[in-house]
């Protein structure tokens, strides 16, 4: 049996040199997808996997280098992909199956990489949990009974499990961090705008990032690298750094400013995730690093400003389901108002329709000053408190979350609870920095991981700081 | 605390084209209540003078080249559709 956990970098050498197939890969993707069903990680298999495989192989064959040669992956269900439903884990676009495929799929697929199956998400990306799927939770890999947060909960569940080699992810206020945290994965989100859109379903547009889960900060390297760039349909891409690569050996934290974010490990966090933080600190300093706590004040109301603008943008995006052109048309509807409000009312889950019906309210007549209008400010004075932190840091850290993986159904009743999970990862979305979190150590048996913040558009150094902090830490599963 | 009340909820989910039972409406207004009532906080932040941030990307007038290039077909576009006629998506009657 083919270890899918292997560094991608070794699995495209023994591609090229003909040790092994991209089929091989692809079939052993979809064996232990089978074998691990259970966690319900993967809400479709791709039936042109192997296809799709074979003719990486004839490409490899005709002598293309492949940077990515035969590496299987599985893509979040809000990528647009052919072969497949896209669904975003939404009854409303059940049976939806995308005419085009969005461009950091395209670039995955140009670069030899194979998608093998559509990662399952709370619906619309709409969660902290996946228990916002419409088609059933995933569970977390590491313990059943809890979830493997979210959204991008099956994407890190199915990393953790060995099923792919990566996971495409999409964050807008904790959806790659948080699961990748919860799960023991390496989750990235880029800064906002260095990976295109295009082509993966709107939650937040001024928030949503494109980034993915891998088993180490290399491998994310590798797959920056592929999907990285400005890209003429997304208008808000911004020009890349010339590589993502890193190099074999971790470069030194020697003299790097790193603040820990006061805020973060403030009362209400568990107490094992902030020994695990404190830990890692304390480990990073002994390799060289400077580290001091930093008050960034207003990170403790990002949230309320987060739950103002987000849910505008959802309202927004979310009114183009009409029951006409695409998704689920209520059979029930005597006229046109009604396909509008029974398609509707037929086909989003609970959450969808709060975050709708929040994004009205504050969008509406009357309120619009008083909440949007208020939040967007707020956002200003975030991105300054930011700028400020990274005058005098290189980068800042702290949690993913104030907790390891919660039990199944813990939340999922009391709608703001699930919101505060978001509350160490949703100022980054809001300022436009970047995020990783990199596995650190272990709560009774939960994953916990390290959130390493950088600077707007500084992803080759978080990546080499990531990289520093993954060998530091070591065999996090034993900490 | 809340006040957003049934008769608010069914004002905004008529806005939003969603049709909520009564049941959903009531559930739904103690659950917005608790969100407004968590989004409050911002009232104490002093904004006076700040401008708003709409996006963060700094970037003003993208161009492209105006050329006309592929697009996807009628059919493929249609596909999704959920009644079709004659290569036009069907629309319950609009005007009385």
């Amino acid at each position: 049996m083919i270890d899918l956990r292997r560094p991608i970098a070794d699995l495209v050498a023994e591609v090229k040199s003909g040790k092994l197939t991209a089929v091989e890969l692809a079939q052993a993707s979809l064996d232990r997808i089978e074998a691990t069903k259970d966690f319900h990680a993967v809400l479709e298999v791709s039936p042109i996997a192997i296809a799709d495989a074979q003719a990486v192989d004839a490409r490899v064959k005709a002598g293309e280098d492949l940077p990515l040669a035969g590496i299987p992956f599985i893509a979040k269900d809000n990528y647009l992909t052919l072969g497949t439903h896209t669904t975003a884990a939404s009854n409303i676009l059940a049976n939806f199956k995308a005419p085009y495929e969005g461009q950091a799929i395209r670039r995955l697929k140009a670069a030899g990489a194979v998608m093998v199956a559509k990662a399952n998400l709370d619906a619309f990306a709409h969660g902290s949990s996946t228990e916002n799927s419409d088609f059933g939770p995933t569970k977390n890999p590491h313990d059943p009974t809890r979830v493997p947060g979210g959204s991008s909960g099956g994407s890190a569940a199915a990393v953790a499990l060995g099923q792919a080699c990566f996971a495409t992810g999409s964050d807008t206020g904790s959806s790659i961090r948080l699961p990748a945290s919860f799960c023991g994965v390496v989750g990235m989100m880029p800064s906002y705008g260095l990976v295109s859109r295009n082509g993966i379903i709107a939650m937040g547009s001024s928030f949503d990032t494109i980034g993915a889960m891998t088993n180490n900060v290399s491998d994310m390297g590798l797959i920056m690298d592929i999907i990285a760039g400005k890209d003429p349909d997304d208008a808000t891409t911004v020009e890349r750094d010339p590589s993502y690569r890193l190099s074999a050996t971790a470069p030194s934290l020697k003299g790097k400013k790193i603040g820990l974010i006061k805020e973060y490990l403030a009362e209400g966090i568990d107490p094992r995730v902030k020994k695990t933080i404190l830990e890692t600190a304390e480990m990073l300093k002994a390799a060289g690093a400077e580290i001091e706590e930093i008050s960034i004040p207003l990170v403790d109301l990002a949230l309320a400003a987060y739950y103002i603008l987000v849910p505008a943008e959802v309202s927004s995006n979310l009114a183009r389901y009409d029951g006409v052109r695409f998704g689920h048309s209520s059979k029930a509807a005597a006229n046109l108002e009604e396909t509008y409000r029974l398609s509707r009312d037929e086909g989003f889950g609970a959450e969808a329709k709060r975050r709708i019906l929040i994004g009205t309210y504050v969008l509406s007549s009357g309120y619009y000053d008083a909440y949007y209008k208020r939040a967007q400010k707020v956002r200003t004075l975030l991105i300054r408190e930011f700028k400020k932190a990274f005058k005098t840091h290189d980068f800042l850290i702290g949690p993913n979350a104030p907790m390891p993986a919660f039990p199944i159904g813990e939340k999922a009743a009391d709608p703001l609870q699930m919101y505060l999970a978001d509350i160490c990862t949703v100022a980054v979305n809001l300022v436009g920095s970047c995020g990783i979190s990199v596995p650190a150590g272990m709560a009774d048996g939960l994953p916990v991981g390290l959130q390493v913040i950088g600077p707007q558009h500084g992803e080759v150094g978080l990546l080499e700081a990531a990289q520093a902090a993954e060998a530091v830490i070591g065999d996090w599963t034993k900490r | 605390m809340s006040k957003i009340g049934v008769t608010e909820v069914q004002r905004v989910a008529k806005l939003a084209r969603i049709g909520l039972s009564d049941e959903e409406a009531a559930r739904m207004a103690v659950e917005l209540g608790q969100i407004v009532a968590f989004v409050e906080q911002l009232q104490a932040v002093d904004v006076d003078g700040v401008e708003p941030t709409d996006q963060v990307t700094g970037l003003v007038d993208v161009w492209r080249e105006d050329v006309v290039k592929p697009s996807l077909s009628r059919a493929e576009l249609l596909a999704n559709a959920p009644e079709q006629k004659d290569g036009y998506i069907v629309v319950k009657r609009v005007l009385g």
